[in-house]
């Protein structure tokens, strides 16, 4: 790769900020706007979503379980093996849940995107769309992001659900604590503030994974080389940029609600 | 195919058969493309160079040059899929250099392009990627369904209406593609490349399309082509209505409303009739066309 100059490298960074970041007002504000292609956000809808649900109800379930295992050996020290239930319950709802079902989403989903669209751009098929009187941006974008979204909050439920439930099945099948009273624990430990800061979460990841993915789909160069960059990049940097996200979500939550 | 060079058409007449066209009443009117003096450039190397020239209503207009000399740069910019660092693109007398998007989405339903690599959504059946422009504008799905059936005919690939793009062959997709480009009636066809990477048979049966085309529907178009035996084809045929066949221009005529542009290294070296270009005495030109 060829060295560039400072400027020109700061010049192309600040380029590259400023179109991403017209490409994620104009997909949020197509929304509001004819035409609008509500068959491609349920067709998204079903791909991102219901096509996640297995590696996420996997990767919660074994996280709730794992989570469970992990703090029962430090619980027991203090005699207090009975709140494997509370650890586990704020830990999956309010970190945990969001934070892995948006890394998971990622790489499934952020991958996909930018793979689709580098395809599409590196064989003109979005000049095509363009030329057909299209807006690649409207037909492509727009459907992503909302479809994304909005099966992230519900994909971070079932997260937290499941993980919840193998925290469980590990409490009472190799802790030998009482079912009822971990889930009546669990359910103590959680207050407003944790699920809306857990639910909140996934609102910017969900923004996150389908703005970067399309952004580099969208800007493929190269053949298939770049369109299998533009993948690596889009994950790396939507991951990346999730659990930066996470923590500033985190601190302003805990300032809003004090917990 | 029989192979025409340059020196085939020195005597031969324009053809008389193209009286239809009007394109001696249309040269007073506005051109459909007009070019003054466009220029661009990518990563600080100029691409096009003080391009300019025009297309009048009914011409086919062939663009020549060798590989990287900026065609389907210049096809692009017709279209307003990139835009010019400095110029004028007028396109049916609408400056598109300084439209917004949305705008040109408009303009764009009166253009039909074929790409170089035919650009079908893979992800779409023959039917869906001809019907594109059709299902966009809300038509209803019967009568989309027959004018995909009608623009198949044109091309001759009806057969292949529920295929996807990756079960057709280069040529098939090619024909696809105009099929797609032509369903909506354009007033301007823009043919980037269509026989690049075809064999001579193939390349035949898409330029015998475009001049079904031309002689049809009299449509403005522009054609990039890599092979002067393609552009002189294009000069020297014509579509006969009542055989259905395209056949050569009796008494060695040629069409008329065909002309030409050569592009080298960014700068127009030719932009007129077909005659004239065979009898210029630029030595480039006498090389390249040799």
């Amino acid at each position: 790769m060829p060295f560039v100059s400072p400027e020109i490298f700061a010049k192309q960074r600040i380029a590259a900020i400023q179109d991403y970041s017209i490409l994620s007002w104009h997909a949020v504000v197509n929304l509001f706007s004819r035409p609008r292609y509500w068959a491609d956000i349920y067709t998204q809808m079903d791909s991102i979503g219901v096509g996640s649900m297995p590696i996420v109800v996997l990767t919660g379930f074994f996280t709730g379980c794992v989570l469970a295992l992990q703090s029962a050996t430090s619980l027991q020290e203090f005699g207090s093996v009975s709140l494997t239930g509370n650890l586990v319950a704020l830990s999956m709802v309010r970190e945990l849940g969001p934070v892995l079902t948006g890394l998971m989403v990622s790489g499934r989903n952020a991958s996909g995107m930018a793979s689709e669209l580098g395809s599409m751009k590196v064989t003109e098929q979005i000049d095509a769309m363009r030329a057909l009187g299209t807006d690649p941006v409207r037909k492509l974008v727009t459907p992503r992001l909302y479809a994304t979204i909005f099966m992230l909050f519900f994909l971070t439920i079932v997260s937290d659900a499941v993980g919840i439930a193998g925290g469980a099945l590990v409490s009472v099948a190799l802790l030998g604590l009482n079912a009822s009273s971990y889930f009546h624990n669990s359910y103590r430990a959680l207050a407003y503030a944790d699920v809306v800061q857990g639910l909140t979460k996934p609102l910017f990841s969900g923004f996150i994974i389908a703005t970067v993915g399309c952004y580099f789909g969208m800007n493929t160069k190269g053949g298939t080389q770049g369109v299998g960059k533009s993948t690596t990049q889009a994950v790396v940097i939507s991951s990346v940029f999730i659990i930066v996200v996470d923590f500033i979500v985190s601190r302003a939550m805990i300032g809003i609600f004090g917990r | 195919m029989t192979k025409t060079m340059p020196e085939d058409l020195d005597n031969r007449r324009t053809s008389p058969n193209r009286t239809d066209v009007g394109i001696a009443g249309s040269e007073s009117a506005e051109p459909i493309v007009v070019f003054e003096d466009v220029s661009i450039a990518f990563d600080l190397k100029p691409v096009l160079r003080n391009v300019s020239f025009a297309v009048h209503r009914g011409e086919t207009r062939i663009i020549l040059g060798p590989a990287g000399g900026g065609k389907s740069v210049l096809m692009k910019l017709v279209d307003g899929l990139i835009r010019p660092d400095s110029g004028v693109i007028r396109v049916f007398g609408e400056d598109v250099t300084k439209m917004r998007e949305v705008e040109l989405f408009k303009l764009r339903g009166r253009i039909g392009m074929v790409f170089q690599e035919s650009a079908l959504f893979d992800s779409l059946s023959v039917e869906d990627n001809v019907a594109y422009r059709l299902h966009e504008d809300q038509v209803p799905e019967e009568e989309a369904h027959k004018r995909v059936i009608e623009a198949l005919q044109f091309v001759e690939l009806e057969q292949t209406i529920e295929k996807f793009p990756s079960e057709l062959s280069g040529g098939m997709r090619r024909r696809v593609s105009i099929a797609r480009a032509i369903i909506s009636n354009p007033d301007l066809i823009l043919y980037d490349s269509p026989t690049g990477g075809l064999d001579p048979i193939t390349s035949t049966t898409i330029v015998d399309l475009v001049v079904k085309q031309r002689d049809v529907s009299h449509t403005t178009a522009l054609m990039i082509t890599h092979r002067l035996q393609d552009a002189f084809l294009l000069a020297r045929n014509h579509f006969n209505s009542k055989t259905g066949k395209v056949e050569p221009i009796p008494d060695g005529g040629i069409d008329d409303s065909t002309k030409f542009l050569v592009l080298n290294e960014g700068k127009v070296v030719f932009d007129g009739e077909t005659q004239e270009l065979v009898h210029s005495n630029d030595p480039w030109l006498k090389d390249y066309l040799s």
